[in-house]
């Protein structure tokens, strides 16, 4: 396999480690203030990501470093382009974290909340409009900077990718809370997983459908399926009381709706509306001897930190009362 | 302003804001580790209030280091992008490693020190503080490797078809001379900075008379951790002039206000010089010390900026290659200035609290408090310094700031951007300082509560 390859998979991957584990904690942010009807519940809530958000969060920043150290093109081409909505997000995430640390250090926490809330929301939204823009493709010039606007950027089709996202975390944030938690909290969490596992049906499939009809392959049409799967899968285990598997076919979803995304893209990383433009795996990477020496740090690290990362989950795996 | 100019004010506050927290982390981590270690091994329930009391103040300034550290990680693609393309092959490596090897260890296992205090056996959960505390201090490593490839490029080759930058040698890139003597001015640097924070505290509680042995105990260990570092950044600091004098004559000529080649060269204590014209009207000089400093002989020759500035003229064509010169001079020396001072707070603060004593002065006490500030001072100063005085270049010698920002970017997005981080950075910088004054003024749990998570206000002692 090509290091090209190699890498646009490693960094598929990275992304979708960062959705399937921040897309939960993303979820219990979004879903605050309709379970947390009381201040024990927000405190179990917010505890239920306590000792796991901060690491789920480093998926991102190692995506980011990885894509620079991989393609430099692709990383300076998507960050200075999306530029106003990488703004946010960033912003949504520092408020985020912020709230997340300090809100069981602070005598007043309604502020927090509302932080945690919309540093959720936020980005949860924002990560499904930004990549449904680079599988659509946006107006590069032949150096590959970004020509378009902000408004470019929220066309009806990334808009539709930002709600199936929404809503495909905030549902994982319901079946993490349901797996997570006890007694009324749990009782009301699957319920309300009910009603997004629709919700996240019918936003996440005609999204997908959308982005299938355009750039639709084989193989991505069985990535939809097993988002799909996954969904309904989730809500019929939810129904059942099994939230364990619940939660992992969610995040089989997950795992499919990213891999359907990535596998739309290639070999683009991003397309250019006149393909002339297009970075593509070979035109935004960087040289075969820097992509080597980085197969190995990832070969040898990879294992290691998925290792101690599994062990946490593990150590915290009780429900929380 | 235009965008340049906007990017880099944008650049230097979200860089130096990030860096008020790092040093903080990574000195603070240790120490909180040594604390619980000494807990471990003597069972003594005070080292244990210890490690929770500053443990606590360790995770509201850890915080702020770790979201703030975000956008470190972005805003070279944001602003940039130029120089992402011509250096994300050698550049973008350091960065990926740090994520892997450093920011996955510290969070990670941050979060388990946090909440594992009643599942884990005592011993796996020392090694918990540990391994965040390694994390940070190599997360250090691999960003100063980057940086210190902007100082002085290594282990590449310009590729002309391309017009980039390629890594041909990582290995040179990582054992570069510059970061084998930044990473350990760094990281003395880290140690003063939380020493003197360690010794600040403790003497405002000491001078309340509160938990004495306690904020003893704690300043001691502080005073010998912030002395031990103050020699080890001279040391080091020395190192890395020596090699600037080499790898970049002109900001080691501007830090000095040196206009001319000069052998036996003096090092300036005071000086007020006309920039324009390159010279100094006062200059109050240690006779032969900047030679001695810089070659290690005092008949050595340093240059200066007017010549340095005629010879790049004839390398690299015509332009300005001279940095700030008022503000190198000034940077450089208070950088100096304060981290002396936080040293020679250690070392009085030994000598006044030696055999079981606690100093009488109240100004002591004051002046501790005060001396929280002095490393603050000196870790951006340096920065400013080191950054600063590279301009006009971004890779020194090889790519120039202005040719390195993102050329699709328009001033109202950079100023939009800017303004929004500097406000928000602002309101938490508040906060902050709020939620570490409310910890320090309550004090540390009393004793026996250990199950619980760091991460709450401790119950009141009745």
């Amino acid at each position: 396999m090509e290091l090209t390859t190699v890498w646009f998979l490693l960094i598929a991957v990275l992304w979708t480690g960062y959705f399937v584990l921040e897309g939960f904690d993303f979820g219990v942010g979004v879903l605050l203030p309709v379970l947390g009807t009381d201040e024990a519940r927000r405190r179990t809530l917010v505890r239920s990501i306590g000792p796991v958000w901060d690491g789920n969060e480093v998926w991102l920043l190692v995506a980011g470093g990885a894509t620079f150290a991989a393609f430099p093109e692709w990383y300076a081409t998507l960050f200075s382009g999306f530029y106003l909505p990488l703004f946010l997000i960033l912003i949504a995430l520092i408020v985020r974290g912020v709230a997340l640390e300090y809100r069981s250090k602070s005598d007043v926490t309604k502020g927090w909340d509302r932080a945690f809330f919309w540093g959720s929301l936020g980005p949860a939204f924002l990560w499904g409009v930004a990549f449904a823009d680079i599988v659509r493709g946006v107006p590069l010039d032949a150096r590959h900077e970004y020509t378009g606007s902000l408004l470019t950027l929220l066309n009806p089709y990334a808009l539709l990718g930002g709600v199936a996202t929404l809503t495909l975390f905030t549902l994982h944030g319901a079946v993490f809370v349901a797996l997570k938690t006890t007694g009324e909290l749990r009782d009301h969490a699957r319920e309300l997983a009910r009603t997004l596992g629709l919700a996240a049906l019918a936003a996440g499939g005609l999204f997908l459908v959308l982005t299938q009809l355009s750039t639709g392959t084989a193989a991505t049409w069985a990535g939809v399926a097993a988002a799909a799967a996954g969904i309904a899968g989730a809500v019929v285990a939810t129904v059942r009381g099994r939230d364990g598997w619940a939660f992992t076919a969610n995040a089989v979803a997950v795992v499919a709706v990213t891999a359907t995304l990535f596998g739309s893209l290639w070999p683009d990383v991003m397309p250019a509306l006149d393909p002339a433009n297009s970075l593509t795996v070979h035109n935004a990477a960087s040289t075969p001897y820097t992509l080597g020496v980085m197969t190995w740090v990832a070969a040898v690290f990879t294992p290691v930190v998925l290792a101690y990362q599994g062990w946490t989950y593990w150590v915290f795996r009780r429900r929380l009362s | 302003m235009d965008v340049l100019d906007l990017s880099r004010w944008q650049f230097g506050i979200t860089t130096v804001y990030h860096f008020l927290f790092v040093p903080l982390t990574i000195g603070l981590s240790a120490l909180v580790a040594g604390f619980q270690t000494a807990w471990y091994r003597t069972d003594n329930p005070a080292y244990l209030r210890m490690t929770r009391f500053w443990g606590r103040l360790f995770l509201i300034n850890f915080a702020m280091g770790v979201v703030t550290g975000i956008v470190q990680e972005f805003q070279f693609g944001m602003n940039w992008s130029a120089y992402s393309r011509f250096v994300g092959d050698v550049f973008g490596a350091p960065l990926a490693m740090e994520g892997l090897m450093a920011f996955f260890l510290e969070s990670t296992f941050l979060g388990l020190w946090i909440f594992g205090w009643d599942k884990l056996p005592r011993g796996l959960h020392l090694a918990t503080i540990w391994l965040a505390a390694f994390g940070t201090t190599i997360s250090a490593y691999f960003i100063l490797a980057a940086n210190s490839w902007m100082q002085h490029p290594v282990g590449y080759r310009l590729n002309p078809a391309t017009g980039r930058a390629e890594l041909t040698d990582i290995w040179a890139v990582l054992t570069n001379v510059t970061t084998l003597a930044t990473f350990p001015h760094v990281i003395f640097g880290a140690f003063v900075t939380a020493g003197a924070f360690v010794i600040g505290v403790s003497a405002w509680q000491l001078a309340r008379k509160r938990e004495v042995d306690l904020f003893r105990a704690s300043a001691r260990a502080a005073m010998v951790v912030t002395l031990v570092a103050a020699v080890g950044v001279s040391l080091s600091g020395h190192w890395q002039a020596q090699i600037m004098t080499r790898q970049q004559p002109m900001k080691m000529a501007a830090a000095e206000a040196l206009w001319e080649d000069e052998s036996s060269a003096g090092f300036s204590l005071f000086a007020v010089g006309d920039v324009r014209n390159g010279r100094n009207h006062v200059n109050v000089q240690i006779p032969y010390g900047l030679s001695l400093l810089a070659t290690s002989t005092p008949d050595g020759r340093v240059e200066g900026v007017n010549d340095i500035q005629a010879r790049y003229q004839a390398t690299y064509g015509p332009g300005d290659y001279r940095p700030i010169v008022g503000l190198a001079y000034w940077s450089f020396r208070l950088m100096i200035g304060f981290g002396g001072l936080a040293g020679l707070l250690a070392l009085a603060g030994l000598w006044f609290t030696r055999r079981r004593r606690l100093p009488a002065n109240p100004w002591f006490y004051r002046i501790a408090v005060i001396g929280i500030g002095l490393p603050f001072l000196a870790n951006s100063l340096g920065w400013i310094f080191t950054e600063m005085g590279r301009q006009p270049w971004t890779v020194f010698g090889v790519m120039r700031t202005s040719a390195a920002v993102s050329p699709g970017s328009d001033v109202a997005e950079v100023a939009v951007t800017l303004a929004g981080f500097t406000l928000v950075y602002a309101v938490l910088a508040f906060i902050e300082v709020r939620l570490l004054l409310k910890f320090i003024r309550s004090g540390p749990e009393p004793a026996g509560r250990t199950d619980e998570p760091v991460d709450t206000l401790p119950a009141l002692s009745y």
